[in-house]
């Protein structure tokens, strides 16, 4: 019976052009919408497969303020059974912040008697792209974390755990409990189901909050930079462009 | 004084750590200066000579046989030790999967804050850097002034170029003192299977990629064989993996593979930031799309305005008559 824990991040849609607030500390995400990384997408449904196999549970958490609501009651329509808000404005913790309060939302959750054996995470956030949450929560709760998972099964204590690596796919077998950062592309998110979004509506969202105050981000500023002058040069138009195509291939020297 | 950790890949230092080490050297006399290396991987004479060439004065060989089966958590144990041995304030590892991971490693042991992606150092003292966040699409300048100053850099921020005069690489050995915690969660094995459709995409000098205009995943066929007729590799963006048109490990963006070839043909995509995030670091674009405001066509090099599925056989037929 694997627990597992899946902690998510709302984010601004950044697919179309990102706009920065008036005083350039953050994403306005109010035009674009808001949503969560791919990464944790399937770290969710990597999460129902091995409670589904295990006859485990899967619990979604987020640091963030009412807003991230929305994300969480996703998760929830699509295979987590609970959920927890830990109350906080992300633009004021940084990685450490926030695996500091993962950590601990983790530690009080096992003191009340639920053991968490698997905590996946995104292997990046979509918009701060730290890399590194993951890692750190695991150093604090002194456990083992793989990055860059695609996939994970359950086998007894051990989870295996597979990711692409420099000279091919890699396994690596780690004693429960564990961390692992996911990475989009080891399995197909599924979609809520209507009964899922009916269920999401009611689950339980537990709300807490971190005992320490955040160390800060190290954000002075963003700038989103002007994108340099198009200085494409148009080939042509349809098949007739072929000629064109292939001077230019020849060219670069990497026709053979 | 800078420590960069240095990653090796058939025998040599490679390419995304030269960047590195050029990126260090680059901090000048300030900060950079003396160079010290850690090597992750096993040093020879090549690897000594790639290290002397690209300017670094101490090359840290680490001597620990548990060392040999990868494990995030060991390796910055090494680097840890390298930085109290060196004295180094600035540590710095390549943007890549391995380099970023050890790194975070070292961050939460020493409990110091990392900058990911960072393309230039804005400020020396107060250190202040620069990266990419949102997939490229913003630069955050960040402060990371502290004792430790640590980051990774982004792939092509700078261009690897050997150091004016090149350095001693004067090799010294770190025993690296493992506990068993460092090892629980070690590379067990590796399956090959995959391993030449997962490496052709970032190593290939040509990726030729079809996105949405492709239209189903037989309309790869001429996708495939011009990326065959250069020797190339084929790419695709999100949204024709996400379909299931072509396998996941083809997708090229912020959260597939990032690709840097000499030219990457992008076919029928529309470029999007995340897949901008993924291709951008090519030498040279060439788009093929029936929309010409496309952002692929107006960010590329060179630009064919029609229907893939009528251009692509043109080129195939033209690169037959040449």
């Amino acid at each position: 019976m694997t627990n597992v824990l899946v902690c998510i991040k709302r984010v601004p849609d950044s697919s179309e052009a990102v706009t920065l607030t008036p005083d350039g500390r953050a994403v306005d995400g109010r035009y674009s919408g808001y949503t969560m990384s791919p990464h944790e997408e399937c770290a969710i449904e990597i999460a129902a497969s091995v409670a589904g196999a295990t006859g485990g549970t899967v619990t979604v958490l987020t640091l963030g303020t009412d807003e991230a609501e929305e994300q969480l009651r996703y998760a929830l329509s699509v295979g987590a059974k609970d959920a927890i808000l830990i109350e906080g404005d992300p633009d004021d913790f940084g990685p450490r912040d926030v695996a500091d309060a993962i950590a601990e939302a983790i530690r009080t959750r096992e003191a009340d008697g639920t053991p968490v054996d698997l905590v996946l995470v995104g292997n990046d956030a979509a918009d701060t792209g730290d890399f590194q949450v993951g890692i750190r929560l695991a150093h604090l709760l002194g456990r083992p974390v793989c990055a860059g998972i695609k996939q994970v099964e359950v086998d007894g204590d051990v989870a295996v755990m597979t990711g692409d690596g420099p000279e091919g796919t890699e396994v690596y077998e780690v004693a429960l409990p564990a961390v692992a950062t996911i990475l989009e592309g080891g399995v197909e998110p599924r979609y809520p189901s209507i009964t899922g979004r009916m269920k999401a509506r009611k689950a339980p969202v537990a709300r807490v909050t971190p005992s320490g105050s955040p160390r800060g981000t190290g954000r002075v500023v963003l700038t989103v930079p002007a994108p340099p002058p198009s200085e494409v040069t148009v080939l042509g138009t349809g098949a007739a462009a072929a000629p064109a195509v292939v001077a230019m291939l020849k060219e670069l020297g990497v026709t053979r | 004084m800078t420590l960069v950790l240095v990653e090796i890949e058939a025998g040599q230092v490679n390419l995304v750590s030269e960047e590195a080490v050029t990126f260090a050297r680059s901090l000048g006399p300030e900060l950079g200066e003396p160079l010290h290396a850690l090597v992750l991987g096993p040093v020879d004479d090549a690897v000594q000579a790639d290290c002397a060439r690209l300017g670094v004065d101490v090359v840290y060989r680490a001597t620990n046989p548990e060392l040999e089966r990868y494990a995030a958590a060991a390796w910055a144990s090494a680097l840890d030790q390298a930085t109290t041995v060196s004295g180094a304030t600035v540590i710095v590892a390549s943007g890549s999967p391995r380099g970023t991971e050890v790194l975070a490693h070292l961050a939460a042991r020493r409990d110091v804050p990392m900058a990911a992606n960072v393309v230039s150092v804005t400020s020396a003292k107060p250190l202040h850097v620069s990266r990419q966040v949102v997939g490229g699409a913003a630069l955050e300048e960040m402060d990371l002034s502290g004792p430790l100053g640590l980051f990774s850099v982004a792939g092509h921020a700078v261009e690897a170029v050997a150091a004016d005069s090149p350095g001693d690489a004067v090799v010294t050995d770190i025993e690296a003192d493992l506990t068993p915690d460092d090892l629980r969660a070690q590379l067990t094995r590796i399956s090959v299977r995959e391993s030449v459709d997962t490496g052709t995409l970032t190593k290939a000098r040509v990726v030729v990629a079809g996105g949405r205009g492709a239209g189903s995943s037989e309309g790869f066929g001429d996708v495939e064989a011009l990326a065959a007729r250069l020797g190339g590799a084929v790419g695709a963006s999100r949204v024709v993996t996400s379909l299931g048109w072509r396998p996941h490990h083809e997708q090229v963006g912020q959260t597939g593979s990032r690709i840097t070839p000499d030219l990457y043909i992008a076919c029928g995509i529309s470029g999007a930031i995340q897949h901008w995030a993924g291709c951008a670091s090519s030498k040279t674009i060439l788009a093929i799309n029936t929309d010409a405001d496309a952002p692929m066509m107006t960010k590329a090099d060179y630009a064919v305005v029609g229907d893939m599925h009528e251009v692509l056989p043109a080129i195939l037929e033209e690169l037959d008559k040449a």
